[in-house]
């Protein structure tokens, strides 16, 4: 009777867990699995089936000089971006905290690129970027410069896009950091003002350190971000010129859909999940630690 | 030749728009006094506290502390330190880094930081627990912590606003004589705000008491409980508050209304309130003289029994020591003149006119000193 019970239970709590292990098993373990199987094979040409060739997809992919390119043009998407989105989103998020005439106003206004699709977004910078009628260029011209050809310069047009990717991101990670704020309760600054603490050392003493889980947070999904988005890129370069603002995932779209090397989008596909899974180790084993929780 | 008082108000007001919390409001508080502001919610007084401690500024008025005029100064120039309801600790830090977060801001050596952080751990018993995170400890604990914060920082002034409210009944009267033996001992000035009248009486020099930006009496607790300055004063202190009776003409003086065989005032004192406090009432057999009423319930509470009784159109409530079971038995009141109050129709003492005196009883019956009167 008490082991029917029990098992009656474990029964229940399997049936809990199916609709989202259904879905999770759907999309996402299974193409993981079998994109990882299909980076260790070479397809048959003409009906013969799959060769099975262990590693040497990966060791023509480390072969490839493009491939090293656009990881490190991945790189430097995410230095570029990261750091200053997240400062950009907290240096926002303080001022739009603070007593404001119009802060509604200047909250949506910050918030406002989030709900443009990304391509809509893209679409408007093209015309800030355009090399003749673009808005840069006239102001510049206007100035007595020289125009910039924003996205036709391979020494430019990676700084274009990260610029692009910024403006649209910051506002986002914004109302994170915005409802963190709001979460700290107003007497702890009233107990410092107490004690004559200055703005400075009370944001890095205390508001700071309690921001740290927010920080965390945003951090984790700007990384997932500087890998994961490249919708804009579609518009603005499709990867050019020269590969010049190519990253690992339009790359991956690339060879899947434009070189039909199903194969080689496998394997990178795969080096990417890789690094991500090292990332968010890194960030669970080391950051939470020092990070206090409330 | 009087001390410089510590802190002045002058006619000091707040208003937010057109709501006005404060109006109007002076008093002074003399070196190591302990003051408590004491009133219902909403009467202003954590806005005054506030705007002592310089985190609201007054909108009207003079606040001086010593000699100097602080009103627009910041908090943290002021030299005062502050214990909020909620504690405010810094969540991310330890208890050790809690208290000595004042002497980091203010800059104070090392050294001198660990010697005085040693020194108040000791004071508040909070040794054992430096290194732990606030969320560690338990809700006195961490009223000690606040406390300690206070403290460390050696001002003069220390400000309190409803510390004891979070903690559980037990704990309250444990920290009430605690405070109350702080800052005896090192000779603080407290300003406390609180809504609770046991924490008013027990630990106060002096009581303010508010109602809607107001002071309705500013005295000792003895003062406040004896000598009530209005209706309000009356039923605000005391536990059951004191019993308030309109009074309407009778043929000799003025009576509780429905109950015209006995005159228990002058004439004058008509369409104003009688006031006499549950303890202060004796409850007597029918056969006795008295004021003729009926006991319609009781409540035991332990120690003693509050019997509800009606006379004339009201019901009183009067405080029995021991357990009674009086339910539904005719009797007679008795009360002292000295004990009643009578109140004017706005509510205000009656300073010129006293109580008449009951009829006296053929036999005179100590009555036993009232028990607990402020307990829970």
């Amino acid at each position: 009777m008490n082991l029917n019970a029990h098992r009656t239970m474990q029964l229940y709590g399997a049936l809990l867990l199916l609709p989202a292990a259904l879905l999770l098993t759907a999309f996402a373990y299974l193409p993981t699995v079998t994109t990882v199987i299909n980076s260790l094979f070479l397809p048959g040409f003409r009906g013969e089936p799959a060769a099975f060739v262990g590693l040497d997809n990966y060791r023509v992919l480390m072969d490839d000089p493009t491939f090293w390119k656009v990881a490190r043009n991945n790189l430097l998407y995410a230095l570029g971006t990261v750091p200053t989105s997240m400062a950009l989103a907290l240096g926002m998020a303080l001022l739009v905290n603070a007593r404001l005439p119009g802060r509604g106003l200047v909250r949506m206004a910050y918030f406002t690129p989030t709900i443009l699709p990304m391509i809509a977004a893209a679409n408007i910078w093209m015309f800030f970027y355009a090399p003749q009628i673009g808005l840069f260029n006239k102001l510049l011209g206007a100035l007595g410069f020289a125009g910039v050809n924003w996205l036709g310069d391979p020494g430019v047009a990676l700084g274009s896009v990260i610029v692009m990717s910024v403006w649209k991101e910051a506002g986002f990670f914004m109302i994170f950091y915005l409802a963190a704020l709001q979460a700290i309760p107003p007497e702890l600054k009233e107990a410092a003002d107490l004690e004559g603490t200055s703005r400075r050392s009370f944001f890095w003493r205390v508001t700071f350190p309690l921001l740290m889980p927010t920080t965390l947070f945003v951090l984790i999904n700007a990384l997932i971000n500087a890998v994961r988005v490249v919708d804009h890129l579609f518009i603005l370069t499709k990867g050019g010129p020269n590969n010049a603002t190519n990253l690992l995932l339009y790359y991956v779209y690339e060879n899947a859909f434009s070189f039909f090397d199903r194969t080689m989008a496998a394997t990178i596909t795969v080096v990417i999940l890789l690094v991500l899974a090292v990332v968010a180790t890194l960030k669970f084993t080391i950051l939470d630690r020092r990070t206090h929780y409330q | 030749m009087p001390q410089q008082p510590q802190i002045r108000l002058q006619s000091v007001s707040k208003h937010w728009g057109a709501t006005t919390a404060v109006k109007d409001l002076s008093f002074d508080i003399q070196p190591g006094q302990f003051v408590i502001l004491l009133g219902p919610s909403g009467c202003g007084k954590s806005t005054t506290l506030r705007m002592i401690a310089g985190l609201e500024e007054a909108s009207g008025g003079e606040i001086h502390m010593g000699e100097r005029d602080v009103t627009r100064l910041p908090p943290g120039d002021r030299g005062l330190s502050m214990v909020f309801q909620s504690y405010a600790l810094f969540p991310h830090l330890s208890v050790a880094d809690n208290i000595v977060f004042g002497l980091r801001s203010r800059k104070v050596a090392k050294a001198e930081q660990r010697e005085r952080l040693a020194k108040v751990a000791e004071l508040v018993d909070l040794t054992d627990y430096l290194n732990r995170k606030p969320a560690q400890l338990s809700g006195g604990q961490r009223q000690r912590v606040a406390l300690a914060r206070a403290i460390i920082s050696e001002h003069p002034i220390c400000l309190m606003d409803e510390p004891l409210s979070n903690l559980d009944a037990r704990l309250r009267s444990d920290m009430r004589r605690e405070i109350k033996a702080l800052q005896s001992r090192l000779n603080m000035t407290v300003v406390y705000v609180t809504h609770d009248q046991v924490e008013a009486m027990s630990m106060g020099d002096r009581v303010i008491l508010m109602q809607q930006g107001h002071i309705v009496q500013d005295g000792t607790p003895d003062e406040l409980y004896n000598q009530p300055a209005s209706a309000f004063a009356a039923s605000f202190i005391g536990s059951p508050a004191m019993n308030l009776l309109p009074l309407v003409l009778g043929e000799q003086g003025a009576v509780i209304e429905g109950e015209p065989t006995t005159p228990v005032a002058p004439m004058e004192a008509a369409g104003g309130q009688l006031g006499v406090r549950p303890e202060d009432i004796e409850l007597r057999p029918a056969s006795e003289a008295g004021i003729p009423a009926q006991v319609l319930s009781d409540e035991y509470l332990g120690a003693d029994t509050i019997a509800h009784v009606a006379v004339g159109n009201h019901t009183v409530r009067v405080r029995l020591s021991g357990k009674q079971a009086l339910s539904g038995k005719p009797c007679k009141l008795y009360w002292t003149p000295d004990s009643a109050h009578l109140f004017d129709q706005q509510g205000l003492r009656q300073q010129a006119l006293a109580p008449l005196a009951l009829p006296a009883s053929h036999r005179s019956v100590p009555r036993p000193p009232a028990v607990g009167s402020f307990q829970h």
